[in-house]
């Protein structure tokens, strides 16, 4: 007995030097000092739980509610006559509702929006106007495992351009992103029934829109342009007027992607039937902008490549109401390419360019029949693209620079952008949008008078 | 005579069924290699909720809420010639805070090879893809690098068993490309029976202590030992990360179709709750 509890003694001291000569060894945690009476942990542990009832309530419901509220003002830095009063002066509440049933899940994303500019709260699905902006009603399902079905209201996004779009032929809203909107907001809806499909060999995608959905594109109530109608810039003063494709089944879209991984890279072919997105010709008998048929197919292909990643993607652009180019009041056919490369130069520092070309078929026609006194455009727009961004403060405030310059148009684009995240629910951003050119024709010299800065608050929940 | 040889047969018999570790210390291969498998790749795929916690030096705390699938290439755990090691693949869906709710991040974890990532960005519909060059950069704005999250690859760096206490290993590792990481060395005091690096310390070039890594909580799930509870502190900054992993489980028969921009457009919402 005696030698018994001597012989514990001398483990408990054996125990003790250990102990002490291993003082800076870190503590076991819990979970893994089983023999120890009371637990050494580490002090100040329990302040640490993160209280999440709220999401805990909502996953049990199966509905899921988020959503921002966002202030958003700017300011012309230039303003001129026949520009709105500011570029954008509103408030919006968006929310985003998801809702399961068995194996549907039902998603609605509504924006609400008080519009100090526009001033004018009749709604208008179909291109935004209005106090109710619909981004998404849609229902999600799988009728066969390899078979994705998205039906109704969504946005689309596909191909590998950086703020350049070929083969994406989806509806852009590319007022709000000249003017300061978030840039979720380049990404106008479309109503439509999306088929995935899934195999080994390669995955596709099918879209049909039955009706025509164009971009929401720059008309003169927000951002001016230069109209070659009129053959000087406008806004406010003389809003195009367009004839859109209107009727169901018959005036409708089809895009198609086709696409894989090989190895690292993917490669995808795309496909598309339908119209030029923002207007491509005019009805020299009504003075309308139309909206001619459009058939494009191309191929893109992405992947890593001396520590970044590279893209590169083509398109030809076949303007069916003008295959020989020889109407001047439509559209040329068109060959697009991106070549792309993005990386990062130093931790939380991204560096992206691109080299963008656009080169019209025909050209010796397009000439020829060009009216007296046209503007003629270069056989050839080349653009690069240049993206900075850079992560501060624990990637809470961002520095975004987007640079676009057409060496053969001599015109430029700075989209600059400043956001500091003050905490999970509040944000601050400050930007603007600044354009050059030589010539207030040019693809981007036209919007030289659109210089404009903005601020916003956003509250996300 | 009879009994003496019988003695000596039945000692002898003892004697080799005993687990190896009664009377050898392991390699520190070997125990890199347990504690690698133990971090990184337990069972054949896993699933767990994580909720983040970021504090800066000044006290504000920001909260990230995320699920992280995986799935391994290799489905084995054999330890003995690395067999367990290989590719993985990541799926992680943000829940919280707002500005990155649907959010998904995918990443392919090769060996031989850079990753490759995508995120996928739902306002935009947009699938992008991601350089990942620098794994040594923060995971959605925390004190934990991408690497801390993917792991390491055991053989950039060489490592030493420096000490072995009453309950760790203690592994000093010296990265072969120095230019490539911002330490110069890193100490991990693995724990002896779970294989659990229970603090990893990492040390500027000047040598100075300025990262500590710690295993704050463990469970064991499905027999697996599991930190269910781990911080990364910065003591440059003074900004510190909690990760808690809820509702882990391991082999739970996750597609490898999962992994894909499939299901990047289309969160697969049974394997997220």
């Amino acid at each position: 007995m005696a030698k018994w509890i001597i012989n514990n003694a001398s483990i408990g001291l054996a125990l003790l030097v250990a102990v002490v000569v291993h003082a800076e060894e870190p503590a076991l945690p819990s979970g893994l000092d089983l023999n120890a009476a009371e637990p050494d942990l580490p002090l100040g542990l329990d302040d640490m739980d993160i209280d999440d009832s709220d999401l805990d309530e909502q996953s049990t419901q199966g509905i899921t509610i988020d959503g921002f509220v966002d202030f958003r003002s700017g300011s012309w830095v230039d303003k001129h006559h026949y520009q709105a009063s500011r570029p954008l002066n509103e408030v919006r509440l968006q929310l985003e509702m998801e809702k399961e049933f068995s194996d549907f899940t039902f998603a609605v994303i509504a924006d609400f929006i008080y519009d100090d500019v526009v001033d004018d709260y009749d709604i208008a699905l179909e291109n935004g106007q209005g106090w109710l902006d619909l981004r998404a009603a849609n229902i999600v399902f799988s009728p066969l495992s390899f078979m994705d079905i998205r039906l109704g209201r969504q946005i689309l996004t596909w191909g590998t351009g950086d703020l350049i779009f070929i083969n994406d032929l989806f509806p852009k809203d590319w007022n709000a992103f000249l003017i300061g909107r978030d840039v979720e907001y380049l990404k106008a809806p479309s109503d439509v029934l999306k088929v995935s499909l899934f195999h080994d060999v390669a995955n596709l995608d099918l879209i049909y829109t039955p009706r025509f959905d164009s971009d929401r594109f720059i008309d003169g109530s927000r951002a001016s342009y230069y109209s070659s109608t009129l053959g000087r810039t406008v806004g406010t003063d003389a809003i195009s007027k367009v004839d859109r494709p209107n009727d169901w089944l018959r005036d409708d879209e089809f895009s198609l992607r086709l696409y894989k991984n090989i190895g690292a890279y993917e490669v995808a072919l795309y496909g598309y039937d339908g119209f030029w997105k923002s207007p491509g010709g005019l009805n020299p008998a009504t003075g309308r902008a139309l909206f001619p048929d459009l058939f494009v197919y191309g191929a893109s292909i992405r992947g890593p490549l001396a520590g970044g990643i590279a893209n590169a993607e083509w398109g030809y652009y076949d303007s069916r109401d003008d295959r020989n180019g020889r109407n001047p009041m439509i559209n040329n056919s068109e060959q697009r390419l991106i070549v792309g490369f993005e990386r990062e130069l130093a931790a939380n520092l991204m560096l992206g360019l691109q080299y963008y070309l656009k080169r019209m078929e025909d050209y010796s026609n397009y000439r020829q029949v060009l009216p007296a006194g046209a503007f003629p455009v270069h056989r050839s727009r080349q653009e690069y693209t240049a993206r900075l961004t850079w992560l501060t403060m624990n990637q809470n405030l961002i520095w975004s620079l987007f640079s676009f310059y057409s060496p053969s148009d001599d015109d430029g684009y700075l989209r600059a952008k400043l956001q500091y995240k003050y905490d999970d629910h509040f944000s601050l951003e400050l930007g603007g949008n600044l354009f050059w050119g030589d010539n207030n024709r040019t693809f981007l010299g036209q919007f030289q008078n659109n210089d404009n800065v903005y601020t916003a608050l956003r509250y996300g929940f | 005579m009879y009994i003496y040889k019988q003695t000596a047969l039945l000692l002898l018999v003892v004697f080799f069924a005993l687990p190896a570790s009664v009377y050898a210390e392991p390699t520190v291969d070997e125990i890199v290699h347990r504690s690698n498998m133990t971090t990184y790749y337990q069972g054949q795929d896993g699933r767990a909720q994580v909720k983040m916690s970021i504090t800066d030096n000044q006290g504000r705390e920001r909260k990230r809420r995320l699920t992280i699938l995986r799935i391994d290439d290799a489905k084995s755990d054999v330890v003995e010639g690395a067999v367990y090691q290989g590719g993985q693949k990541f799926y992680v869906y943000f829940h919280r805070p707002a500005d990155v709710s649907k959010m998904a991040f995918l990443v392919w974890k090769h060996l031989e090879q850079d990753d490759d990532r995508w995120l996928y960005l739902p306002a935009l519909d947009l699938v992008k893809r991601i350089a990942a060059t620098d794994k040594r950069t923060s995971f959605v704005g925390s004190d934990f690098f991408y690497e801390d999250v993917s792991g390491r690859r055991l053989d950039e760096d060489m490592h030493e068993l420096v000490e072995t206490t009453k309950s760790y290993y203690v592994i000093k590792n010296t990265p072969k490309n120095a230019d490539a990481v911002e330490f110069s060395i890193y100490k991990m005091f693995i724990h002896k029976t779970t294989f659990i690096p229970v603090q990893v310390e990492y040390f500027d070039k000047a040598g100075v202590k300025y990262r500590i890594a710690k295993a704050l909580g463990v469970k064991t799930i499905q027999g697996y030992p599991t930190v269910t509870k781990a911080a990364v502190e910065n003591l440059k900054t003074g900004s510190k990360t909690v990760m808690e992993y809820t509702k882990v489980e391991y082999d739970v028969g996750l597609d490898d179709a999962l992994f894909t921009e499939r299901y990047l457009r289309k969160a697969p919402r049974k394997q997220l709750r």
